[in-house]
C-alpha cells in the first residue's frame, strides 16, 4: 500500500519542535522533533477525535506488525495527522539467536507504511532456541556478546534502510563473566555497530540503585554524539530494589538525569513512557511537556555536539 | 565534554574468564537463565528450590548471576521469572473470557501454566500465545475435565476471534470479475480474516453472554471498592451456564473492522469451507447441497441469498495469484 503522508512542517495539527542549538545528527536522520508520547490504546478516541496538538507519536512497532484490521487503520489515520517513530521490543539483538528474517520482512513493511526517521530496539537478549520471553533480558557484558549484538545491529539496519538506535535497558541481575560496566557495553556496541543511542535516564537510574553505581558516570561516559533520542518514565521503589514500571510520572531525580544528559548531548527528541495505569490523554501529555523546563535548563550551558564521523 | 567515543578495553582487574569469549558462551548462559524463568513458579510465586533436573537452582545460578548487597543471585533472577510468568499468565487471562467462564479461574490458571510449560511463546508477539491452545487442551485433557470438549471449541472460538480481529483483507471480488467466468472453472476465494468453525457446542452465543456478563461487572466494579473488586466471588456468583451440547456453524469476520459472529447452516458452512479449500463455483454448491435437490427452485433461491449475502458482507476477494493455497 502506497499513501501520502504530508511533510510534518506543514501539518497544521502539529507543533513545530523549537529551534535547538544543537544540530540533529544521523542517527536519528537529522531530524529535530521535540517532546512526543507513546500511542497507546486508552488515548486513541482523545487523540482521532480531538486530534490534540503533539510533536510525535511513538508507536510500538510489534502492535502494528499485522496484516490488516483496526490496528492499521488506526495507524493510517494517525500518520495522516502525526510524526511517528518506531519503537520495537522484541528485535532482540542480544540474543545468541540470528535474527528472525520474518520478523525482519514485517518490519520493513512497517517501516515503509510509517516512514519513520529512525527505529530503535533494546539492548538486550530475550529469546533463545526460538522461544521467546516477550521480555527485555539483562545481557553479560562481555566483548565477545558486543561483537556479536553489534553484527546483528548491522545487519538489520542493512536490510531495514533506515537508522537503527538501541536503548538502554533498566535491569535486575548482574554477570559473574562482565568484562566492563553496562555503559562501556553500551558504547562498545554501538560503535562497533556504527549506530545511535536512545538514552533512557529512567533506565539509568534504575540500574543505577539496582547494581550500585553513580548514575552520573554512565550518563558521562556514552558517546554522546550518537544520542539520537531519549526516554524519561517513572518507576516503583520496593525494599530491595526498584522496578521500572512505567506506571508513575517522572521522578525529581530522573529529571535532573535528563538534565545533564541534555547538557551533554544537546537538545533531542524525548518521549515519556506511561505504559500501565495509564491516566487522560492530557495528563500523559502535560507530564511529557514538563521535560521543556530542563531543556531550558540546559540549553545555555549545551555545548557544540562533535561532529557526526564514519568509521 | 567527556564523551567517550572509543571502544572500551578491558580493566585488568575485569574477571574473564577464556570461555567468556565466543558466541557459544553467549548461548550457554541464555539458555542457562533461559531454563530457570520458563520453568513454573511455586505455589507462592517463587522460583523453585531445584530445577525440572532436580539440581539445586542455587548452586545452578550462583555459577552465572552474581549477588549483591541486598539480594542473593536466585532473588535476581527470581525478579525476571515472575516478570515472565506474570506477563504470559495475563495475555492469556485476556485472551480467554470463555475458557475461564467454563473452568473458572483455579482450574483455568491450571490449564495456562501447563500449556505455557508445554509450548513456550514462539512468536515475536504476544498475539499469538494461545494458537496452540485448543490442540493442547485435546491432547492433555487432564487440565479440562469434564470439559474438555466444551473448551476445545471454546478455545478454536477465541483463537478465531484473534486471528478476526487484525489478519489480512483483499480486494474486494466484484461483479466484474465474473464477467466472462464459466461457473465450472470459476473459483472464489475468501478474505483471509474470515474463521469458518463447525462446533459441538454453541459457543458464540455462550461467549456473548460472558462478554456481556464482564462488561457488566466491569461497570459494577467502577463503583465497588478494591478490596470486594480483588476477590473473584462476584464474577462466579453470575457465570453464564455451560452451554449443552449441540452442533453448530458460525462464521467469525469482521465489518468496519469490528468483529461480528455469524450463524450459518449446514449446507452454507459447506460450501464456503469447499470454496476455501479451493473447489470451483460449481464444486462447492455441490457440496452443500444434495445433486437431487439442485434443481429444486426454492433450494435456487436460498443459495442465491447466501451469495448476495456473503459478497455484502466482503467475504468474497480477488485470488492471490502469488500464493498456491486458498485459504
Amino acid at each position: 500500500m502506497t499513501f501520502s503522508r504530508r511533510p510534518a512542517e506543514s501539518c497544521a495539527r502539529c507543533r513545530i519542535a523549537a529551534p535547538s542549538s544543537m544540530p540533529a545528527n544521523r542517527f536519528n536522520a537529522y531530524t529535530d522533533y521535540g517532546i512526543g508520547i507513546g500511542l497507546r490504546v486508552p488515548h486513541y478516541r482523545h487523540i482521532l477525535a480531538r486530534k490534540p496538538v503533539v510533536d510525535w507519536f511513538e508507536i510500538i512497532s510489534e502492535n502494528f506488525m499485522v496484516d490488516g484490521g483496526r490496528p492499521l487503520e488506526v495507524l493510517d489515520q494517525i500518520l495522516t495527522q502525526y510524526r511517528v517513530v518506531q519503537h520495537g521490543v522484541s528485535m532482540y539483538f542480544g540474543s545468541a539467536d540470528p535474527l528472525n528474517r520474518a520478523h525482519l520482512k514485517k518490519l520493513k513493511t512497517l517501516v515503509r507504511r510509517t516512514q519513520t526517521p529512525w527505529l530503535s530496539d533494546h539492548l538486550c537478549w530475550g529469546s533463545v532456541d526460538g522461544s521467546y520471553s516477550h521480555d527485555l533480558l539483562p545481557m553479560p557484558y562481555t566483548f565477545a556478546a558486543a561483537r556479536a549484538t553489534a553484527e546483528k545491529i548491522r545487519q538489520a539496519r542493512d536490510y531495514l534502510e533506515v537508522p537503527i538506535c538501541v536503548e538502554n535497558v533498566s535491569s535486575y541481575a548482574e554477570f559473574h563473566v562482565s568484562e566492563m560496566t553496562e555503559w562501556e557495553f553500551l558504547s562498545e556496541v554501538v560503535e562497533r555497530a556504527d549506530c545511535g543511542i536512545l538514552l533512557d535516564v529512567n533506565n539509568i537510574y534504575v540500574s543505577s540503585k539496582n547494581h550500585g553505581f553513580d548514575p552520573r558516570d554512565y550518563i558521562d561516559n556514552v558517546p554522546h554524539h550518537r544520542v539520537a533520542q531519549m526516554h524519561v518514565a517513572g518507576h516503583t521503589k520496593f525494599e530491595k530494589y526498584i522496578l521500572d514500571t512505567h506506571d508513575h510520572p517522572v521522578l525529581d531525580p530522573v529529571w535532573k538525569l535528563y538534565a545533564r544528559a541534555t547538557r551533554l548531548c544537546g537538545v533531542t527528541a524525548t518521549l515519556l513512557e506511561w505504559d500501565d495505569r495509564i491516566p487522560s490523554f492530557d495528563e500523559v501529555h502535560h507530564e511529557a511537556l514538563k521535560a521543556n523546563e530542563f531543556i531550558d535548563e540546559a540549553r545555555p550551558a549545551t555545548p557544540a555536539r562533535a561532529p557526526a564521523r564514519s568509521r | 565534554m567527556n564523551s567517550s567515543t572509543r571502544p572500551a578495553q578491558p580493566r585488568p582487574h575485569a574477571r574473564r574468564p577464556a570461555a567468556a569469549d565466543g558466541a557459544r558462551e553467549l548461548k550457554r548462559i541464555q539458555r542457562a537463565f533461559w531454563r530457570v524463568i520458563a520453568q513454573p513458579l511455586t505455589r507462592n510465586n517463587r522460583t523453585p528450590r531445584r530445577g525440572p533436573d532436580g539440581r539445586a537452582t542455587a548452586a545452578a545460578v550462583a555459577r552465572f548471576i552474581k549477588p549483591n548487597d541486598r539480594l542473593n543471585a536466585v532473588e535476581r533472577i527470581q525478579i525476571y521469572h515472575r516478570a515472565y510468568w506474570f506477563r504470559l499468565l495475563d495475555s492469556l487471562y485476556d485472551d480467554c473470557p470463555g475458557l475461564r467462564a467454563v473452568l473458572g479461574e483455579k482450574q483455568f490458571m491450571r490449564l495456562a501454566e501447563a500449556y505455557l510449560a508445554r509450548h513456550p511463546s514462539r512468536s515475536f508477539s504476544l498475539r499469538n500465545l494461545p494458537s496452540r491452545l485448543a490442540a493442547f487442551i485435546r491432547a492433555e485433557p487432564r487440565w479440562t475435565r469434564p470439559h474438555t470438549a466444551l473448551c476445545v471449541d471454546v478455545a478454536r472460538f477465541e483463537w478465531a476471534q484473534v486471528v478476526v480481529y487484525d489478519e489480512a483483507a483483499r480486494p474486494l471480488f466484484t461483479t466484474d470479475d465474473l464477467l466472462d467466468a464459466d461457473p465450472a472453472s470459476l473459483r472464489l476465494s475468501l478474505q483471509p480474516y474470515l474463521q469458518l468453525l463447525a462446533l459441538d457446542y454453541p459457543v458464540d452465543e455462550f461467549l456473548l453472554a460472558v462478554k456481556q456478563q464482564e462488561s457488566l461487572l466491569r461497570h459494577d466494579a467502577s463503583n465497588m471498592p478494591a478490596q470486594a473488586r480483588a476477590t473473584d466471588a462476584a464474577p462466579h456468583a453470575s457465570r453464564p451456564p455451560r452451554p449443552e451440547r449441540g452442533r453448530c456453524w458460525v462464521a467469525v469476520h469482521r465489518f468496519d473492522d469490528m468483529i461480528y459472529l455469524k450463524r450459518l447452516e449446514r449446507a452454507s458452512f459447506a460450501i464456503l469451507t469447499a470454496l476455501r479449500a479451493g473447489r470451483t463455483l460449481d464444486e462447492a454448491v455441490a457440496r452443500g447441497v444434495p445433486p437431487s435437490r439442485q434443481a429444486d427452485e426454492a433450494w435456487a433461491a436460498t443459495v442465491r441469498d447466501w451469495f448476495r449475502n456473503w459478497t455484502e458482507l466482503g467475504w468474497f476477494c480477488r485470488r492471490d495469484k502469488s500464493t498456491t493455497s486458498n485459504r
